[in-house]
């Protein structure tokens, strides 16, 4: 079987920098698949070039939905990127800080209704059955994820694990085939990201397949079913949890640059 | 508390504001007689007024520190704002709602023509006001030629009547939809463009259609105008005067109600909630699926739409159009009204219309300094409330119960 994302030789130049170099990396349907490297390797830019917001110098992105025909995902936009069954988080939190909880899920919603101009003003029988749709599934998405007791916040009031969440929460509202996690643990107390490692898991449960960028060795040591290391824009190594652990080129790289607990 | 180096600071504020005023308040010249009087007197009072205003704000400004912090430490309970307190509680708002109705709908019958037609005036710029809160406050564009889009409506009608004896009525949804289509013609080229640029390119754009109606003389009667426009009609009544302006009167309350009414759908549907995830993150906006370019087209076609309209009833108001009727000032003084009012709140921009345009207006009796007290509550409204008169609100959803 294919698997739903296969990325090939994915370049990308910045002027004189490269920030990602011949990057081969596949997602198998259901899996949880990690990427890890030492700070500026280009992990964000791989999810950034993903996602449609940089277009990449060369290479080619696969995208094969389970029963489906491959499709290209190279050269979309963002926004159809997003139809096409990629949702993502950002390292630096992006919610919409003045709008609430809900809303914030409810933009997740955006590409899979359908609603126009003259429906809004109108609001025909279908627009406000859509209508409650988006809200009642946006709720349900929130319940989920422990975030339901505040739905009319503004998303700026909220601590920052729950920022962390909500983000989850928006991107999974947009139906995703794979959800990518750019740091999701990043600032995040110990029992949070026990939480977000039982959260990933019933997401993954749930049919979806998962690729994260995080620097919680513990964290990604237990969820991967696969883990793929990046060092300056290049792949050098993957494998199983097992094999990363005890592999000298990953050690190496990381000695060079931090020596957490990893 | 206030402290030694604000009282210094006071000085220098209250001085600056006697040199900055010295031309205005202290000199006057009577050219008749050739002679200069020295208001020596005046100068005392700007300095000492400045220097009471500016502890006073002070002073203020540090209680309201005060406050917030102990807010952050959470030995204080976070109070809501009074604009939101009046909006969200109904045993409040309904009878402030039902007076102010009231007394919209006896305004002509209590008032004389002269200040009827004023008040068609402003009821003009609230609908102006509301339509560029969706391209500014909703959508968060700054848009600067907002003038362009009325211009384009007014002389639509002028030129449609003029050529084809076309009448109010028909022309009213002509101009808006024309409206509409120059402003997806200058959403399309400024697509790329933020903020600041954003806001050069589209003052150009009110410039260059200004500049065009001036000078091409054979197209739009160049800086003469067009004269002898006909009033809105009534299934062909003749109206007096007085009768007509009575008329255009309700006919402008129905237009600000139809605005209020769309403009409210629309910010709480799916498109509306898209313009403000658009000025939240445009970057997270793409990442969530929404349509950059669509959205922001949609939202520039919306916006010129009402100054479309507008711009017809302009024409019909006045039944003459020239180009100096679409400066940038009026730009500017819309652009007030929304930022004023606080952004993409219809509340805000409504009463923000009512005070700008009535202000100047009932000032005339301070005829020389009307402008100056004009600025000088735009100054105030910004430094105290920068997020204008009505914060943002946001609908408010419940949990259904089982
Ligand atoms: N828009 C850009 N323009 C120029 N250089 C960029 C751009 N974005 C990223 N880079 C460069 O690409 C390299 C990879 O950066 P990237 O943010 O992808 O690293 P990362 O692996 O996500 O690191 P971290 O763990 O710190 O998040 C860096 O050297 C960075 O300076
Ligand atoms: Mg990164």
């Amino acid at each position: 079987m294919n698997p739903i994302l296969e990325v090939k030789g994915l370049t990308m130049d910045f002027g004189g920098i490269r920030a990602l170099d011949h990057l081969d990396l596949h997602v198998n349907q259901g899996e949880i698949v990690a990427l890890i490297g030492p700070n500026g390797a280009g992990k964000t830019t791989f999810f950034n070039c993903l996602t449609g917001l940089y277009k990449p110098t060369a290479g080619d992105l696969l995208l094969t939905p389970p029963g489906g025909r491959t499709r290209r995902l190279g050269g979309l936009k963002p926004n159809h990127v997003t139809r096409q069954g990629l949702a993502r988080t950002f390292q630096n939190i992006r919610l919409f800080p003045n709008m609430t909880v809900l809303e914030n899920v409810m933009i997740g919603r955006h590409c899979r209704t359908r609603a126009k101009v003259l429906g809004a003003i109108f609001r025909d029988r279908r627009t406000r059955q859509e209508e409650r749709e988006i809200v009642a599934l946006s709720i349900s998405i929130l319940e989920e994820l422990g975030l339901a007791d505040m739905i009319n916040e503004f998303a700026k009031n909220l601590p920052y694990g729950a920022q962390r969440r909500l983000e989850i929460a928006r991107a999974l509202a947009t139906e995703p085939l794979i959800l990518l996690l750019d740091e999701p643990a990043a600032g995040m107390n110990p029992q949070e990201t026990r939480e977000l490692d039982e959260l990933i898991c019933r997401i993954r449960d749930k049919g979806l397949s998962i690729l994260l960028i995080e620097h919680d060795m513990k964290l990604v040591m237990s969820l991967s079913d696969h883990i793929f290391v990046m060092d300056y824009g290049r792949k050098i190594a993957d494998g199983t949890p097992e094999e990363i652990r005890t592999n000298p080129a990953v050690i190496k790289a990381y000695l060079g640059e931090d020596v957490d607990d990893a | 508390m206030l402290s030694f180096k604000d009282f210094g600071r006071a000085c220098v504020v209250a001085l600056w504001f006697m040199v900055l005023t010295f031309p205005l308040m202290v000199i006057k010249v009577n050219p008749i007689d050739r002679v200069i009087t020295w208001r020596w007197h005046n100068m005392v009072w700007v300095g000492v007024g400045s220097f009471l205003c500016y502890l006073a704000s002070r002073a203020w400004q540090i209680h309201r520190d005060a406050r917030l912090r102990r807010i952050r430490l959470g030995q204080e309970e976070e109070k809501e704002p009074l604009s939101r307190r009046i909006l969200q509680n109904p045993s409040i708002y309904r009878p402030l709602l039902a007076a102010g109705a009231l007394f919209f709908l006896a305004f002509p019958g209590l008032f004389s023509t002269y200040q009827t037609n004023i008040m068609i005036t402003a009821l003009m710029y609230v609908v102006l006001g509301l339509g560029l809160n969706i391209v500014v406050g909703v959508a968060g564009l700054l848009d600067l030629g907002y003038v362009a889009f009325y211009a384009v409506g007014a002389y639509a009608y002028a030129l449609l009547n003029l050529h084809f004896g076309l009448g109010f009525w028909t022309v009213l949804p002509i101009g808006g939809l024309l409206a509409a289509t120059f402003g997806i013609l200058l959403g399309f080229p400024v697509l790329r463009l933020r903020g600041d640029y954003l806001a050069i390119v589209t003052l150009g754009f009110g410039e260059i259609i200004r500049l065009i109606l001036e000078n091409w003389n054979e197209f739009s009667h160049g800086p003469s105008g067009i004269s002898n426009i006909p009033r809105p009609g009534f299934f062909g009544i003749q109206m007096s005067l007085d009768q007509s302006i009575t008329y255009l009167y309700y006919l402008m309350i129905g237009m600000v109600l139809f605005t209020i009414f769309v403009v409210n759908r629309l910010q709480n549907s799916r498109i509306g909630r898209a313009w403000f995830a658009l000025r939240e993150d445009e970057i997270a906006c793409q990442a969530m699926g929404i349509d950059k370019t669509r959205t922001k087209l949609t939202a520039f076609a919306l916006g010129a739409t009402w100054a479309g309209m507008v711009g017809v009833i302009f024409a019909a108001k006045t039944t003459f159009v020239n180009p100096a009727s679409f400066t940038f000032l009026e730009s500017a003084i819309i652009l007030c009204i929304v930022v004023l009012g606080g952004m993409g709140s219809i509340v805000g921009v409504i009463i923000a219309a009512l005070v700008l345009i009535l202000l100047p207006e009932y000032l005339r009796a301070f005829s020389e300094y009307r402008m100056l007290v004009f600025g000088a509550v735009l100054v105030i409204m910004m430094v105290f409330r920068p997020q204008g008169i009505v914060a943002n609100i946001r609908k408010t959803y419940r949990v259904e119960e089982g």
